[in-house]
């Protein structure tokens, strides 16, 4: 356990990261109780103290408290958003490998026009066309992030795709969909795995910046953008509303970069050598 | 040559068709945008003027084709919201957006391309190490959050620096800086991983050894090589800079596209959405193509095919 630690601190910092964003998501909202929502006009603005711990909003809301119900959306937005990225990308990919070759080229070349948009324009086309809303953000943020897995996954197969095993395997008579899904996914999965874990910070971030601009999460949700939102309005008069929830999203994403980038040094053997 | 004209050609194909899936995209939307100009009490007479005059009674690949010729000569439609030339509008914003991120990415390089060669000299050594942590978390904040950090530090504590708007140098350090920090963290990792791959080659070997200074082996025989991946992810991360753009001009209200742009999807100006969303795409195509070029220029080995 220590080796590993030694071996790979960015692995063990993500990963205690990301495992105590789980149990606080999880439990924090149970544990603290209360509404995130109640509003105390009678302490408006107050600085962090022992009751407060990262101070009040403009409407008097506990921002700590907000924060551990944020976490829970966070975590919402990176399941569904995820759920749908890999879940279309990655079949698509792995379907493009195996597919002939005039197909893998007409789907390569359809995710090769998608990378063409900025990331966040197509986000924000999709969001005008659909309207504003969590979930519509999420959908958008699965939109540009489609591509992605798509190219990732069909590469990977592509190059599986003469290996002995797999040839044995083609020889002995197992089906198409057994091969790609029983024993290529299997193999593909470490890189895939990486790439989701990289892109859930991008999910995180990319939905905050939606719902800080104002076209994900609206009002009162306490989403960690929309946080920043309300306390941008009240910046001067007080800088706890926006400092706590970006240290949020900071350290959420920190987490997941760590252990994306840890699972990849591990996971990788051609590193273990430099 | 024929190699960038092919090039040329694959860019204008994709132009095309990005072009028709927004345009289809936007026109297939339930509302009327005669309605949306005109106003909800406005008579129908006027409705159906504006429908000839925009051409709406058309069928939608008549549209595509009228709005693809319009197009070609700057012309983008009209504003939904103020009926201004939506061409003219980006024109006029266009230029603070451009002078934002290129010195956003001299910074980025000015960081990044030194900071990866310090990397990549001293790996596994503090420097290092120091710089790695720097760049995982320079590339995990949230823009907005270091924009406000710096507004609320630099302008409102201090008063160093503006707090928002465009306006003479003091109005750019800090916009220039948050957008600088994702480019400069994957900047300084691409140059410290292609700096590494570059040191172990044996003719850096053997600059070294006819006993070459260390800074020319670096600046003279391995930095160009060194600068393919670079070049490629400078590049590459064109959108990635768009869209950090979109945001650092909406925190600091710069008077930029990327500000034209929420705002119009805030008011749902489809003419707008669709001329900034082509010409960002544009911009991303020709990035791609530049790389290429570049890249050939700086690696001969790539030029066969």
């Amino acid at each position: 356990m220590i080796r590993i630690m030694r071996r790979h601190p960015a692995l063990c910092l993500g990963a205690m990261l990301c495992g105590l964003a789980l149990v606080l998501g999880a439990i924090g909202p149970v544990v603290i109780g209360g509404d995130p929502s109640a509003q105390d006009l009678y302490h408006v603005l107050q600085p962090p103290s022992w009751t407060h711990p990262c101070g009040t909003d403009a409407f008097g809301r506990d921002i700590f408290l907000r924060l551990i119900y944020g976490l829970r959306l966070t975590m919402y937005e990176v399941v569904v958003s995820t759920a749908c990225a890999a879940g279309i990308g990655i079949p698509l990919g792995l379907f493009s490998a195996m597919a002939p070759s005039w197909l893998d080229r007409a789907i390569m070349g359809l995710s090769d026009m998608a990378f063409a948009f900025p990331g966040l324009v197509l986000a924000l086309l999709i969001v005008s066309l659909l309207g504003p809303g969590l979930f519509h953000a999420l959908l958008a943020i699965a939109a540009f992030s489609i591509p992605i897995y798509t190219r990732l996954a069909r590469n990977l197969t592509h190059a599986l795709r003469h290996a002995t095993y797999i040839e044995a395997l083609q020889v002995l008579g197992a089906s198409r969909a057994r091969i790609l899904f029983r024993h290529m996914l299997r193999n593909i999965a470490a890189p895939v795995l990486v790439q989701i874990t990289l892109g859930a910070g991008t999910v995180v971030l990319s939905a905050a910046s939606l719902s800080f601009l104002g076209l994900g999460a609206q009002p009162p949700m306490p989403e960690w953008g929309t946080m920043m939102s309300d306390g941008r309005n009240v910046l001067g008069a007080a800088f706890w509303p926006c400092l706590f929830p970006g240290l949020a999203i900071a350290l959420a994403v920190i987490g997941l970069n760590c252990l994306g980038d840890g699972l990849r040094e591990a996971l990788d053997a051609r590193s273990e050598q430099s | 040559m024929t190699g960038v004209a092919r090039r040329v050609t694959t860019l204008l194909v994709v132009m095309l068709f990005v072009s028709a899936v927004v345009f289809v995209a936007i026109h297939s939307l339930p509302g009327d945008p005669a309605r949306l100009m005109a106003g909800p009490q406005a008579p129908r007479s006027v409705i159906d003027a504006l429908h000839a005059r925009l051409g709406l009674d058309e069928p939608l690949s008549a549209q595509y084709v009228h709005f693809l010729k319009r197009a070609l000569s700057g012309d983008f439609g009209l504003s939904l919201r103020d009926g201004t030339p939506v061409g003219a509008a980006i024109a006029q914003r266009l230029p603070y957006s451009l002078l934002l991120g290129g010195l956003s990415y001299v910074l980025a390089i000015v960081i990044g391309v030194p900071g990866g060669t310090l990397a990549a000299v001293r790996v596994g050594q503090w420097p290092d190490h120091l710089l790695m942590a720097a760049t995982l978390v320079g590339a995990s904040l949230a823009g907005f959050w270091v924009a406000l950090l710096g507004m609320e530090i630099f302008a409102v504590r201090l008063h160093w620096l503006p707090l928002m708007g465009a306006g003479d140098w003091r109005h750019y350090i800090l916009p220039v800086m948050v957008l600088a920090l994702m480019p400069a963290a994957l900047i300084l990792r691409m140059t410290r991983t292609g700096m590494r791959d570059v040191l172990r080659q044996d003719y850096i070997r053997t600059a070294r050894a006819k006993g070459l200074p260390p800074a020319i082996v670096l600046t003279r025989h391995a930095l160009r090589n060194a600068m393919v991946p670079v070049v490629t992810v400078i590049c590459l991360n064109l959108g990635g800079l768009i869209s950090g753009a979109v945001v650092t001009e909406t925190v600091f209200d710069w008077p930029g596209i990327g500000r034209l742009l929420i705002d119009a999807v805030r008011y749902r100006d489809y003419p707008m959405i669709q001329g900034i969303t082509l010409l960002s795409i544009l911009g991303v195509l020709g990035a791609n193509l530049v790389a290429e070029i570049l890249i050939a220029w700086l690696d001969p080995r790539t030029r066969g095919n």
